[in-house]
C-alpha cells in the first residue's frame, strides 16, 4: 500500500478539476433550479479560447509565464461570453416555462456548441495539442508532482477561496444568497434577480475555463467533445456534494476523483474482484458511489434538506 | 387568363423537352462504346474525423491518388473512376451503415477500408451478401480472414474480404521477439483498450513474450476516450516493469506515454501499427522518445516504387499520415481497379460485375508500391513483412524489418 499517497494525490488533482466545473452546475441550479447541460461545452469553449490566444493572438515562442495569464483571460472571456449568451438567449426566454423546456434547450445548445467548434475551428476535427508548462517535476515525500499538475493545485484553492469570500462578504454575494433562497421575495426587496442570474452563469463559465486550461496543461491536448465526459462527471460531483452548495461541489469533485482513482488502483487487488478492477471500470465505481450517497443521504454530502423546493 | 394558360403551356412543354433530353443523354451514355465514359466508384470507409482520423485520412487520400493515376493512365479504357469516401468515426455501427450505403450504390464496384478491425467485423457480412469486394489496408485481427477459431482450425468466413496488411498473429509475435531478444526486456506491463484490435494484439504479445521466457508483471484495461491515466501510471511504477506494452490506437497511447514519463516512469512504451502515426510524436512530444511500434510492411520511404506516391501526396498537401497505410491503400485500390479492368470491357459493366470482380481480386498478382500484392486462400496478403519503428530524435525510424514465423 505504499503507493497510497501518490494515488490519493492523483485523485485530488483529477477531483479538483471536476470540482471547478461542478461550481458552474451548482450555482446555476442553486439560483434558477436549472441543470445547465451545456456547461460541459462551456468548459470546452474555454479551452479553445485559451488555445486561440496562444496560437493566434500571442507571437510564437511567448514564454508560458506571460502566455498562461493571457490564456486564462482569453479562455475565461470566451467561456463567460458563451455562458452569459446562453442564459440570455436560450434560458431567459423560457424562464417560467415547464422544467422540461429549458432542459431540452440545454441539450440542443450542448450539441450545437460541439458542432460549431467541430466544423469551424481550424483542425478541430482531430485533437488539438495544447501548450505545455514543461516536463519538470518534483517530489513531496513519496508523491511525484509534475508541472502540468501544479497549476490545478494552486488554481483550485484560490478560485474556491475567492468565491467563498465573494458570496459571503460582497453585496452581490449576499444578493445571490437571497435570490437562491427565494427569488420572488428577493426581487421585492429591490434585488435585480436577472443581474444575479447572469453573474451566476458568468462565474460558472469563468471557473470552467480555469478547469479547461488545467485539463489542457495536464493532458496535452483538447478536443471538441471533451466537454461531454467531463461535464457528466462534474454534474455527478455537484449532485454528490449537494447540488446548490458551492463547497459541496468542490468536495463532491474531490471525493469523486479520489474514488475513481482508488477504484482503478486497488479493486482488482481484492481477491475475487479481478474482473471488476482496472482503469476501464473507474466510471462504474464513480456511479456506484453516487447511488450509495443518494440512497443514504439524498440531499448530497453537504446539501441541506429543503422541503418546499427542488 | 389567356396569359396564364400560355405560361402553363410553355412551362409544361419546356419541362417535357428537358426531361426527354435528359433521358436521351442517359441512354446515349450506356449505348455508345466510345465518347462519353462510364463512371465507376471506388468506395472508401475510414475514420475521417475524430478518433484515429489522422491515419484514416491517409487511407482516403492513398486511394484518391491511385484513382487519379488510373484515370490519368487510362488503365481501364472507357471507365472513369471516382472515389466516394465515407466517415465511420471508428465506430462499428457507422461502418455498417456506410457499408449498406455503398452496397446500395450500383456504381460502387469495390471498397477500400475500414481502418479498424472492430469496424470490419460489422461490415463483412453486408459486403458478402451483396458480393461486393472489400480490401482493408490495415485490419490486422486474425479472425477477420481465418475465422473465430483461427488458432486451431483456419476457416475463411467471407470470400469478399481481403487485406493488404498482415495479421496480429505475426505482429504480436514479432514485437515480443524484438522486446525479449533485442531490447533484452524481461518484465512487461500490458494494457489494452478492449477493442477487437487492441485486445487481440495485447493477447498475442503476451502469449509470445511468455513463451520466449519473459514475465508479465500485471495487466490492465482502459476505455477508448479516457484521458486520465495517473492511477495506471502509479501502478506501473510500482510493478517494476521494464517495458510497457499497449494494444490500441495512438489517441490514448500518446497520452499514456506522456503521463508515464511525466510521472517518472522511464520505460519505453511498445505498441502496434495503430500507434504508428506522426500525430503520436507531435502530441506526446519529448516523452515519446524511445517508444516503439511494429507496423505492417517495410517503410514506404525505402521503397523506390513509392517515391512518386509520396511526392504526389506531399505536393497535393493532403492531410493525414500516408506513412502507415497510404501505400497499402494505394495498392488495395489498384488491385480493385485492375480487377475491374478485367471485367469491364469498353465501358460495359456486366450485370454480375461485382461477383466477377471478387474472383479477379482473388487471382490478383502484381508489384504494388508497398511490395508484391497477392492474396492467399483466406484473403490474407502473401506479403508478410513487418518492421519495428522507434522514436529517435522526434521521428519514427525503422530499426528492424523482417518476417515472423508464427509456427
Amino acid at each position: 500500500m505504499h503507493t497510497l499517497p501518490q494515488q490519493l494525490a492523483n485523485g485530488l488533482f483529477l477531483g479538483s478539476m471536476y470540482g471547478l466545473i461542478a461550481i458552474g452546475y451548482t450555482m446555476v441550479y442553486g439560483i434558477v433550479q436549472l441543470i445547465n447541460f451545456a456547461h460541459g461545452e462551456i468548459f470546452m469553449t474555454g479551452g479553445f479560447g485559451a488555445l486561440t490566444v496562444y496560437f493566434y493572438v500571442l507571437p510564437d515562442g511567448t514564454s508560458m509565464w506571460i502566455a498562461l495569464p493571457a490564456m486564462l483571460i482569453g479562455g475565461g472571456l470566451i467561456a463567460v461570453l458563451i455562458a452569459v449568451g446562453a442564459e440570455r438567449f436560450a434560458y431567459r426566454p423560457l424562464r417560467g416555462a415547464p422544467r422540461l423546456a429549458p432542459l431540452i434547450t440545454a441539450i440542443g445548445l450542448s450539441l450545437g456548441l460541439q458542432q460549431v467548434v467541430f466544423n469551424f475551428y481550424p483542425d478541430a476535427k482531430t485533437d488539438r495539442t495544447f501548450p505545455q508548462l514543461g516536463t519538470e517535476s518534483f517530489n513531496i515525500g513519496s508523491v511525484h508532482i509534475q508541472s502540468g499538475q501544479l497549476f490545478i493545485i494552486i488554481a483550485a484553492p484560490i478560485c474556491m477561496a475567492a468565491l467563498g469570500f465573494f458570496v459571503r462578504l460582497s453585496r452581490t454575494g449576499r444578493a445571490m444568497q437571497a435570490t437562491a433562497q427565494d427569488p420572488d421575495t428577493a426581487q421585492l426587496m429591490g434585488i435585480d434577480t436577472n443581474r444575479i442570474i447572469v453573474i451566476a452563469f458568468a462565474i460558472g463559465g469563468l471557473f470552467a475555463a480555469v478547469a479547461a486550461v488545467a485539463y489542457g496543461l495536464r493532458y496535452g491536448q483538447i478536443k471538441y467533445d471533451m466537454g461531454f465526459q467531463m461535464g457528466l462527471k462534474a454534474f455527478t460531483a455537484a449532485v454528490l456534494g449537494g447540488i446548490g452548495n458551492i463547497y459541496g461541489a468542490m468536495l463532491g469533485g474531490v471525493v469523486l476523483g479520489v474514488a475513481e482513482t482508488l477504484a482503478t488502483a486497488y479493486i482488482d487487488g481484492i481477491p475475487g474482484m479481478q474482473q471488476l478492477g482496472g482503469g476501464s471500470w473507474a466510471p462504474v465505481w464513480a456511479f456506484v458511489l453516487l447511488i450509495l450517497v443518494l440512497l443514504l443521504r439524498p440531499q448530497g454530502l453537504l446539501g441541506e434538506r429543503v422541503a418546499d423546493r427542488a | 387568363m389567356r396569359h396564364r394558360s400560355l405560361l402553363i403551356l410553355t412551362t409544361v412543354l419546356t419541362t417535357g423537352a428537358l426531361t426527354l433530353t435528359a433521358c436521351g443523354s442517359r441512354d446515349d451514355d450506356k449505348g455508345s462504346d466510345s465518347g462519353s465514359k462510364t463512371t465507376v466508384v471506388i468506395g472508401v470507409d475510414a475514420p475521417l474525423t475524430g478518433q484515429n482520423s489522422a491515419t484514416g485520412l491517409g487511407i482516403q487520400y492513398g486511394v484518391q491518388i491511385a484513382v487519379d493515376d488510373a484515370n490519368k493512365k487510362n488503365l481501364v479504357p472507357g471507365v472513369t473512376f471516382k472515389v466516394k469516401a465515407l466517415d465511420d468515426k471508428a465506430v462499428p455501427a457507422s461502418g455498417q451503415q456506410n457499408a449498406t450505403a455503398l452496397v446500395a450504390n450500383k456504381d460502387v464496384l469495390g471498397v477500400v477500408g475500414p481502418l479498424n478491425s472492430g469496424v470490419a467485423t460489422q461490415m463483412q457480412q453486408v459486403f458478402d451478401t451483396a458480393g461486393l469486394v472489400q480490401i482493408s489496408p490495415s485490419n490486422t485481427a486474425p479472425e477477420l480472414t481465418q475465422g473465430k477459431n483461427w488458432q486451431s482450425k483456419k476457416e475463411r468466413p467471407y470470400k469478399t474480404y481481403f487485406r493488404t496488411a498482415t495479421t496480429d498473429a505475426l505482429q504480436g509475435g514479432f514485437a515480443a521477439d524484438y522486446a525479449y531478444n533485442t531490447l533484452k526486456k524481461r518484465k512487461v506491463f500490458i494494457v489494452d483498450d478492449k477493442q477487437t484490435y487492441g485486445a487481440g494484439l495485447a493477447k498475442l504479445f503476451k502469449q509470445n513474450f511468455k513463451k520466449a521466457g519473459g514475465k508479465v508483471t500485471a495487466e490492465d484495461h482502459i476505455s477508448v476516450g479516457d484521458t486520465d491515466f495517473s492511477s495506471l501510471v502509479t501502478k506501473v511504477k510500482n510493478s517494476g516493469a521494464d517495458l510497457f506494452y499497449y494494444g490500441g490506437q495512438y489517441d490514448e497511447s500518446e497520452k499514456i506515454t506522456k503521463q508515464l514519463k511525466d510521472g517518472g516512469v522511464d520505460i519505453p512504451l511498445f505498441g502496434g501499427d495503430g500507434m504508428f502515426s506522426d500525430t503520436y510524436i507531435e502530441t506526446a512530444g519529448k516523452p515519446s522518445e524511445g517508444d516503439l511500434v511494429t507496423s505492417v510492411g517495410v517503410p514506404v520511404t525505402t521503397l523506390p516504387a513509392a517515391k512518386e506516391f509520396i511526392a504526389t501526396y506531399k505536393a497535393k498537401k493532403y492531410p493525414g499520415d500516408y506513412g502507415t497505410y497510404g501505400g497499402y491503400s494505394y495498392d488495395a485500390a489498384t488491385a480493385i481497379i485492375k480487377a475491374i479492368g478485367n471485367v469491364v470491357k469498353d465501358g460495359k459493366v456486366p450485370s454480375d460485375a461485382r461477383t466477377k470482380i471478387v474472383d479477379e481480386v482473388q487471382k490478383t498478382k502484381f508489384d504494388g508500391i508497398a511490395g508484391p500484392v497477392a492474396f492467399d486462400e483466406y484473403g490474407d496478403t502473401t506479403n508478410k513483412q513487418l518492421t519495428v519503428y522507434q522514436v529517435v530524435k522526434g521521428k519514427w525510424k525503422a530499426v528492424k524489418s523482417g518476417t515472423y514465423n508464427a509456427g
